[in-house]
């Protein structure tokens, strides 16, 4: 079907995309890796000499180091188990026939679009604030001690606010792959005498598993780099209780002005979320055959 | 759908999940409350609010006056758009090149583009931040557009890629047969049929774009700052100011909700790059 000529011009067509993307990946990528063997702090001028691993064992070393693994590790967990549980749940409900299905799904979906900074901000003033907040309103007005969440909870408050913003959209993901199950063969289940959990496990769930990978493997890449919600609520406090992966390469990066320890931790976040990107371009792959 | 539901059942239904949609909705629609009372009225008791209180847009104009909404309003609109229709111009021929002049190569290339989209972007945040500092486009929506840009551009081509998959070769194929040039060939018959397509794919890059907050609040400050860093500014001590926040935070997010509900269908394809649709 192709001629040669068109096979050519489609190359042509397809350069600029090529090229930019070579380049935007390459040029960033080869500098953060050159930087994280040299000594080079933006406050303090003059030559930038090649210290090896140094960058890396300081950035391993840190006491923050640890603590911002731990915390990537509980915030990404904790947010995936509530969204991914949660979004199964919402998405059965949904899938019920009701009135105004449209308009109740439209509620769901919405917190999606909240931009990360409002998110942030509304729920740690408007709800969570022990004051002023609604939260500790209630509270009070029942007659209990408000609870002073980001003081004494605060990375289950950041789980809560990113699971708010990311059930959406594991919900969404889910209700569409549940919606393309065949009717008639969970009618045929029903008839045949197979209550509500049989469907449930044995027809929706392994229905479900493709969507529920991509859904948790997707979140998983997007959840990795969280950085405003903690940025308008925490600042990564108190002490590193909230600071994330993303948070403490930013926080050596652009307030401490060490680009050599800020690159070796780039380098750790991209091997990272490298290994995480390979089990999810399988599974995308795979469809790309079908 | 061959099955009969009692009307009980549907009420039941529509009660249950309605009360969830309202939960998760809440908070929206207290913050659109809150706009529009004073300040005052904003931190008493909930149902105070709701129905002891007057109703007031003075929040609306306070926060315009405070910080200049508008210019914060319009980076956002020309750092979303722009990024969107500099990426559609590059998208468009590559994703047409590979739907309908497949090579063996790629399905390859393909997911060599999807796979830049999942370099983490703290991991290039210092090269990025030092190279737009010497060429001198921190802090400018030139150089947002273009960041915001190369990150969405894997998702347009993707999108693209399918949407013009499902449109029959064949069709091109007469086309060409009638001796239509490759330039006609795009412009007559190609782009009217993938206009829907396209049209979804803009929106969801808007979407991606507005509301993208990590390059937005680390290359800027007071000059290209979109709505994402302008809201960021009221964390403290402004913060306390609920019906100012409320009201910014309302502006901010209104224009994406209404396009996000407009394109819920195509934000599942275009968000999981096809894996499920």
């Amino acid at each position: 079907m192709a001629t040669k000529a068109s096979r050519s011009s489609a190359r042509l067509m397809i350069a600029p995309a090529v090229i930019l993307l070579l380049g935007w990946m390459i040029i960033p990528l080869a500098m953060t890796l050159y930087f994280s063997f040299l000594r080079y702090n933006l406050l303090q001028p003059g030559d930038n000499p090649f210290v090896g691993w140094e960058n890396y064992y300081w950035f391993f070393t840190d006491p923050s180091f640890s603590a911002a693994m731990w915390n990537t590790l509980v915030l990404v967990g904790g947010v995936l188990t509530i969204t991914t549980l949660g979004g199964i749940c919402f998405a059965l409900l949904l899938d019920r026939p009701m009135f105004g299905q449209g308009i109740i799904r439209i509620m769901v979906i919405a917190p999606f679009f909240v931009m990360p900074t409002v998110s942030g901000l509304v729920w740690k003033n408007m709800f969570m604030n022990p004051v002023n907040g609604i939260f500790g309103k209630i509270a009070s007005g029942l007659g209990f001690q408000p609870i002073d969440f980001f003081g004494q909870y605060p990375m289950a408050s950041i789980i809560f606010i990113v699971s708010w913003m990311w059930l959406p959209f594991a919900t969404l993901i889910l209700l569409t792959a549940l919606q393309s199950l065949d009717q008639e063969q969970l009618e045929a289940a029903e008839m045949d005498g197979a209550n509500w959990l049989n469907r449930f496990w044995y027809m929706m769930l392994p229905h479900l598993g493709r969507a529920i990978t991509v859904v948790i493997l997707i979140q998983t890449i997007f959840l990795l780099s969280i950085f405003a919600e903690i940025l308008v609520t925490t600042n990564g406090g108190p002490g590193v209780a909230t600071t994330n992966l993303t948070y403490l390469i930013y926080v050596s990066s652009l307030l401490q002005f060490d680009v050599g320890i800020g690159s070796a931790g780039g380098v750790v976040a991209i091997i990272l979320a490298n290994i995480v990107a390979f089990f999810l371009m399988r599974m995308i792959g795979k469809n790309l055959d079908a | 759908m061959a099955r009969a539901v009692t009307n009980k059942t549907k009420v039941w239904n529509t009660v249950t999940s309605g009360t969830l949609g309202f939960l998760m909705f809440f908070p929206i629609l207290w913050i659109l409350v809150l706009s529009f009372k004073t300040e005052e009225d904003a931190i008493r008791a909930p149902l105070e609010v709701l129905f002891a209180s007057d109703w007031t847009m003075d929040s609306f104009a306070a926060v315009q006056a405070r910080s200049d909404y508008f210019k914060h309003f319009m980076n956002s609109v020309i750092i979303s758009v722009g990024s969107t229709l500099v990426g559609l111009l590059i998208a468009i021929p590559a994703a047409w090149a590979m739907a309908f002049v497949p090579a063996k190569r790629t399905k390859d290339v393909l997911m060599w583009m999807l796979s830049t989209k999942m370099l983490p972007p703290v991991g290039v945040l210092i090269p990025i931040y030092l190279i737009f500092r010497d060429l001198g486009i921190l802090d400018s929506r030139i150089g947002l557009t273009f960041v915001l840009m190369m990150i969405n551009l894997p998702i347009i081509i993707w999108m693209l890629y399918t949407y013009f998959k499902e449109i029959p070769g064949e069709i091109l194929e007469a086309a060409r047969m009638d001796g239509a040039s490759l330039r006609e060939e795009v412009i007559y018959v190609l782009t009217p049929m993938a206009i829907p397509g396209m049209a979804s794919t803009v929106l969801l890059c808007i979407i991606l774009a507005w509301n993208e907050a990590f390059w937005t609040l680390n290359l800027t400050a007071a000059n290209a700052a979109p709505l994402t860093a302008f809201i960021a500014s009221y964390s403290s001590p402004e913060g306390l100011f609920y019906a100012k926040l409320s009201a910014a935070s309302i502006m901010a997010i209104a224009p994406i909700l209404i396009m996000g509900w407009f394109s819920q269908k195509q934000l599942v394809r275009g968000l999981t790059f096809g894996a499920v649709k």
